[in-house]
């Protein structure tokens, strides 16, 4: 399981009721199904991982989160993870606000376009950024509104939404991000990790 | 058509007080089963019928000699695996293979014909509740079914809310939609039309409505294909000619198609049966059973469902099996939901499509491995 995963099952506490939005092919809702017994549920867009949850003995709907997560009430998830897809969204602030209306927090993951590598591609190379968090050309990329670990920063604060942590991650080390070491963390982390809470 | 030797039949003792008011009591409930119960008795998946379906979920159907019509999904080592799991499944009341129904007689000794009381979805489910009783089963392990099988299985676990681990309700709906009425009403309306229906005494007669009948049954075989389904399948090829004949014969092999359907379906349907079933499902409103809240339905139940529906439904579709799925989110209930891809129309669930069929099995035997 990849380091991201490992650093968000780290900050859900056992027995809770989580969802986990975009689950993809439900290894993070497996791995905190058992491992902490999590009561998961999982949303996810594409017809083959929503099988490949469902053979994993996971509960997951087939739906889309820009349309879907109205039909969840307040508050009644723990925790709703959206792990590197918000960039993704024809309209990130709004799904952003539904997290944080059905969670009592949300840990939202971005990969961030300020890291050193994805600035030298652009400047040295001239074309746009492939790393291992971007590995899109800019003809299929799914990502709509990419932004850096800054943007995010700034953005959530400008919300009034509470940052609870705010973790750097590169490869497999982690680290704490505030707000006297956030240019240098926005330079050199590859993802950006951050619970809040409305 | 008369092999009732294979028929088994539970007689239902306890009085059964109906939605229409009346009551009926020692009435049989015609019923299969497929592998066997285990000691612990918790692998028991009651199976519910669609419209014109029955208890022969699978192998070969002993009344009509055909394959049942489950067969793709139930079977050993299938989907619903009866190596595994003990199936049941009942003829609805209001049915032509044994359950009580227009065709038995009533007290009278006369063939009830319509004077068998109008039944509901609510109903049948409480007529086949007596089944657990019957083989000493307190909570099944799932229960299934599509289209109006789907119905009765939502209707089931608001009913009994602690009588099942699981429930998989597919292709279906909680509420009979005014297009869904009105197709049942086309076919209703073939039927009654039907010189030989004689205001549903035709049996007395021994000649059968089988025009009406058939006409019905055309008509409900085009709402279970898609037009995608039926272009790829028959396009506007012609039967066994070269040319056009200027005529109403079947000229193209659609119109074959569905005449052969219509007839194969009056040997082994009853036009008074297809009345009252198709009235039940228009009937059935689940939400306006809870004054329009269809989560008050299932408030009371702690089932793990998963829902499924095809894309190519246009009968029951993805919104209306969405509908249910928004319904148990919103009371924070263990939902799963799939659309499955398919061009086959609302038939997908009864035909071999890989997708659907997988996910069956994975939730089922997944569900089961936690048990």
């Amino acid at each position: 399981m990849k380091n991201e995963f490992q650093v968000i099952a780290d900050l859900i506490e056992k027995d809770k009721k989580v969802l986990d939005v975009g689950c993809a092919d439900g290894t993070l809702m497996k791995f905190l199904k058992e491992n902490k017994n999590i009561n998961i549920r999982g949303l996810e867009i594409s017809k083959e991982k929503v099988q490949e949850c469902i053979a994993k003995g996971l509960t997951v709907i087939e739906g889309n989160a820009e349309k879907d997560l109205k039909q969840f009430p307040d508050k009644s998830f723990d925790y709703v993870i959206l792990s590197q897809t918000l960039q993704a969204f024809l309209n990130p602030e709004l799904v952003l606000d539904e997290l944080l209306r059905v969670g009592k927090k949300a840990i939202v993951t971005i990969p961030n376009f300020g890291y050193w590598k994805v600035r030298f591609h652009l400047l040295f190379k001239g074309t746009m950024p492939i790393t291992k968090t971007l590995p899109d050309e800019w003809y299929n990329t799914p990502n709509l509104h990419m932004c850096t670990i800054k943007d995010f920063f700034h953005f959530v604060k400008s919300k009034d939404i509470k940052i609870f942590k705010s973790l750097a991650l590169n490869d497999i080390n982690t680290s704490i991000i505030n707000d006297s070491n956030l240019g240098v963390k926005n330079l050199f982390a590859d993802l950006g990790i951050f619970l809040i809470e409305q | 058509m008369n092999t009732e030797k294979n028929i088994k039949t539970l007689i239902v003792k306890k009085p059964l007080k109906l939605d229409c008011g009346k009551t009926i009591k020692d009435f049989p409930i015609a019923y299969e089963t497929y592998g066997s119960l285990n000691s612990k008795k918790d692998n028991a998946i009651l199976v519910f019928h669609a419209l014109t379906g029955d208890q022969f979920v699978t192998g070969i159907n002993p009344v009509t000699n055909k394959e049942g019509w489950w067969s793709y999904a139930v079977g050993p080592n299938k989907a619903i695996d009866t190596n595994k799991y003990f199936v049941i499944c009942s003829n609805v009341i209001g049915g032509c293979l044994g359950s009580y129904g227009p065709s038995h007689k009533g007290p009278d000794q006369k063939i009830f014909g319509t004077n068998f009381p109008v039944i509901t979805i609510n109903d049948m489910v409480n007529a086949q509740y007596n089944l657990l009783d019957h083989f000493g089963i307190d909570k099944l392990f799932s229960i299934t079914g599509g289209s109006m099988g789907g119905m009765q299985v939502l209707q089931f676990i608001s009913n009994f809310p602690d009588k099942s681990k699981t429930v998989i309700p597919i292709a279906t709906t909680s509420s009979h939609s005014a297009q869904n009425i009105a197709f049942n009403e086309l076919g209703r309306q073939a039927i009654t039309a039907d010189s030989n229906w004689k205001e549903g005494n035709y049996t007395s007669n021994d000649t059968n409505p089988g025009k009406g009948l058939a006409v019905a049954r055309m008509a409900a075989h085009i709402t279970y294909l898609s037009k995608k389904g039926l272009q790829e399948k028959f396009g506007r090829k012609l039967q066994e000619r070269e040319d056009l004949k200027f005529g109403f014969d079947a000229d193209f092999q659609i119109e074959s198609y569905l005449r052969y359907q219509g007839s194969v379906f009056v040997d082994r349907f009853d036009a008074n049966s297809y009345l009252y079933i198709t009235r039940a499902m228009d009937y059935f409103d689940l939400a306006k059973q809870f004054n329009g809240n269809l989560s008050e339905a299932f408030i009371n139940t702690k089932a793990k469902f998963f829902i499924i529906s095809f894309t190519s439904d246009w009968l029951y579709p993805t919104q209306e099996n969405k509908d249910i799925v928004i319904a148990l989110n919103s009371i924070g209930a263990d939902v799963g939901f799939v659309e499955i891809e398919s061009d086959k129309g609302h038939d997908s669930f009864l035909l071999d499509v890989p997708d659907f069929l997988s996910a069956l099995k994975n939730f089922l035997d997944k569900s089961y491995e936690e048990n």
